[in-house]
């Protein structure tokens, strides 16, 4: 069985973001860039998978420019056995990622699809659920905890839901994405990374995929949120308690 | 007469095709219901919709099986003013609110009403489902909208909330969006209104699709029954952060938060710990709050943290360390150790009416 697992690269989660001084967007230049936190916590569990006899080959996507292949590089010295490279400029919105997924599963024929909940960046919490009403295949969001039963075909996940946690048994084929809580992505050994670099990364462009980039979206500005007032430092709990009740009225 | 022919054939266009949008705007508005009660954030959901524009025909669609359905469109009929029609699915394959068959039901209403709009909260319920129905429908959807200006123009936060994104939506009928609750709150006087009750009607599920459907099945919901408000439309949230070292003195924020009628959050780090369950997590990846007041107690103040409860109304911080982040947001900041701190309010507060 084969796992596909797509990573963005996206501006480190450290990074205090600054926004374009004429509002057309954040600051990406210059900056640094590491793949989405839930991407990591996505390939660890595909290749902890592998590891324990369930998958064949772990296989890692990326869409966007060039650079992404520093990104794709970083997954095959985790531990995938091959990369794929989608290159296309511009903004790529979550159906267009959608689709070229869609079109790489046509291709490469596997059997989970396993990606991060959201990009750090965009906040968009799409793609997954997306690409699986595309593809037709069951879903399993927010996951904390994959079970594979291989010979049944079966995925059981756990998932992160707002009243407490949510289990579901999904037949493969099937997407699933990842909460935090899923694992503890592993670093990078330098023998890896050394290895890595001799891992065959995949080019393809959309069009090749016959996947058309069209935009439904136009971003219109991005700006700054309004700042929050500076506060006082008070010196005492009474102190504390006062404020509260006769200047904030709030208890 | 010349003049006004010129000024009919200067403004009648743009008046027109104003009219015409106008009158297309009429949304769906795809509810969570429980207990038999629609939920809070799918009735703010119906609160976003009304500034879509003038004249929007709102629509509820509730889905489910057994007594409790019923319960809940009758409900959904009287929960708020604005809603004109109650679209009522009744099939156990509802029954879990798995995305597979609700995802098939957006597309079936969908196809039949041609909505120009379609909403559902931003929880863990709308963001499953809403973007696989767009896939299913072949439009991008947008998560989490904090404001609307008419029909096609919507902000959401970006990059944990430390950016606004302004978006226009020029793609095909539906334009599909999740609410952020907080930024749209019921009013009480809407809330409660029974006047004008809308007509419930039936979905006729004939010609419902089955394909994905059954290839995913609900097998138990685990959850920790608390007598607390609810941490997404508390009035006052008291949060825990690593400070607090383990689950056993985590217990004196619970006790602080029964002292103020509050709801309990905490920190990814606190939830990381095992301090209390992932429910209670607020940031860019656990939930949104923005109560009137929010307490953190040994919270660092983390860009992801703060993502999660920067729109509150009055922000308290208590933290020993008097360079930590939170205090650039707290209103009242106060520097000292929790452990003395917290036995210090809970003697010092007043009781809660
Ligand atoms: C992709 C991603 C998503 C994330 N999502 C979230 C999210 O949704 N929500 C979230 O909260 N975090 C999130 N995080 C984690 C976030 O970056 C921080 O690690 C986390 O918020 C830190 O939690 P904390 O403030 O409790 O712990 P720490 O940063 O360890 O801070 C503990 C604080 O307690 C203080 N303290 C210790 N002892 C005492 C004492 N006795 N009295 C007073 N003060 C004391 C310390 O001075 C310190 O400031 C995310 C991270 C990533 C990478």
């Amino acid at each position: 069985m084969k796992v596909l697992v797509a990573v963005k690269r996206v501006v480190d989660y450290a990074v205090k973001i600054r926004v374009k001084p004429d509002k057309s967007g954040v600051e990406t230049q210059n900056v640094k860039m590491s793949m989405n936190p839930f991407c990591e916590i996505a390939l660890e569990e595909a290749l902890r998978i592998k590891e324990a006899g369930l998958a064949s080959e772990v296989v890692a996507v990326s869409m966007g420019s060039a650079q992404c292949v520093d990104t794709l590089r970083t997954g095959l010295a985790m531990g995938a056995d091959r990369g794929i490279h989608v290159e296309a400029t511009g903004a790529l919105y979550p159906l267009t990622v959608a689709k070229v997924l869609k079109a790489l599963v046509e291709v490469e024929k596997p059997r989970l699809i396993i990606m991060g909940k959201q990009a750090i960046d965009d906040d968009c919490n799409q793609t997954g659920q997306m690409v699986a009403g595309l593809l037709g295949w069951p879903q399993g969001t927010f996951a904390s905890k994959v079970l594979l039963d291989r010979e049944k075909q079966l995925a059981t996940v756990e998932r992160e839901v707002d009243g407490g946690l949510e289990t579901l048994c999904l037949d493969l084929p099937a997407v699933i994405t990842t909460d935090l809580r899923l694992n503890q992505p592993r670093y990078a050994t330098l023998p890896n990374i050394m290895k890595a670099k001799s891992k065959v990364i995949k080019k393809y462009t959309p069009q090749e995929l016959n996947v058309e980039i069209k935009s439904d979206l136009e971003v219109i500005e991005v700006t700054e949120p309004p700042k929050r007032k500076a506060g006082v430092i008070v010196s005492s709990v009474d102190e504390l308690i006062d404020k509260l009740k006769n200047e904030a009225h709030v208890i | 007469m010349a003049m006004l022919r010129a000024v009919k054939t200067a403004f009648l266009p743009r008046f027109s095709s104003l009219i015409s949008t106008a009158r297309s705007v009429s949304t769906l508005v795809v509810a969570e219901h429980e207990g038999g009660a629609i939920k809070g954030p799918s009735i703010s959901a119906v609160e976003a919709a009304k500034a879509l524009g003038d004249g929007n025909l709102i629509s509820i669609l509730v889905a489910g099986s057994g007594p409790s359905l019923q319960e809940a469109a009758a409900h959904a009929a009287s929960c708020h003013p604005s809603i004109s029609q109650v679209l009522v699915a009744y099939s156990d394959k509802f029954t879990h609110s798995l995305a597979e068959p609700w995802a098939r039901l957006v597309h079936l209403v969908q196809q039949k009403g041609g909505y120009s709009h379609i909403l559902a909260a931003a929880n863990s319920f709308g963001k499953n489902i809403l973007p696989r129905a767009a896939a299913l429908l072949d439009v991008s959807p947008i998560t989490d909208v904090i404001d609307i200006s008419g029909s096609s123009q919507f902000v959401r936060p970006i990059y944990a909330g430390n950016a606004l994104c302004t978006v226009r939506y020029t793609g095909t009928s539906p334009c599909m969006l999740t609410i952020r609750s907080t930024s749209f709150p019921v009013p009480a006087i809407s809330a409660d209104t029974k006047s004008n009750e809308a007509r419930i009607s039936q979905v006729d599920l004939s010609t419902f699709g089955e394909d994905s459907v059954g290839k995913s099945r609900y097998v138990q919901h685990t959850s920790q029954d608390t007598e607390r408000p609810d941490l997404g439309s508390a009035r006052i949230v008291v949060t825990g952060g690593r400070g607090l070292k383990s689950a056993e003195n985590f217990k004196m924020i619970e006790k602080l938060a029964e002292k103020l009628g509050a709801a309990v959050g905490a920190t990814r780090a606190a939830v990381d710990a095992g301090f209390v369950p992932n429910d209670l997590q607020v940031g860019q990846t656990g939930k949104i709050v923005a109560p009137e007041l929010y307490m953190a107690f040994g919270v660092s103040g983390a860009i992801q943290h703060i993502a999660g409860m920067r729109d509150s109304r009055v922000i308290v911080a208590v933290n020993k360390d008097s360079d930590a982040p939170i205090f650039q947001v707290a209103d009242y900041g106060l520097v000292g150790d929790l452990f003395e701190v917290i036995p210090e309010l809970l003697e010092k507060l007043p009781e809660k009416k």
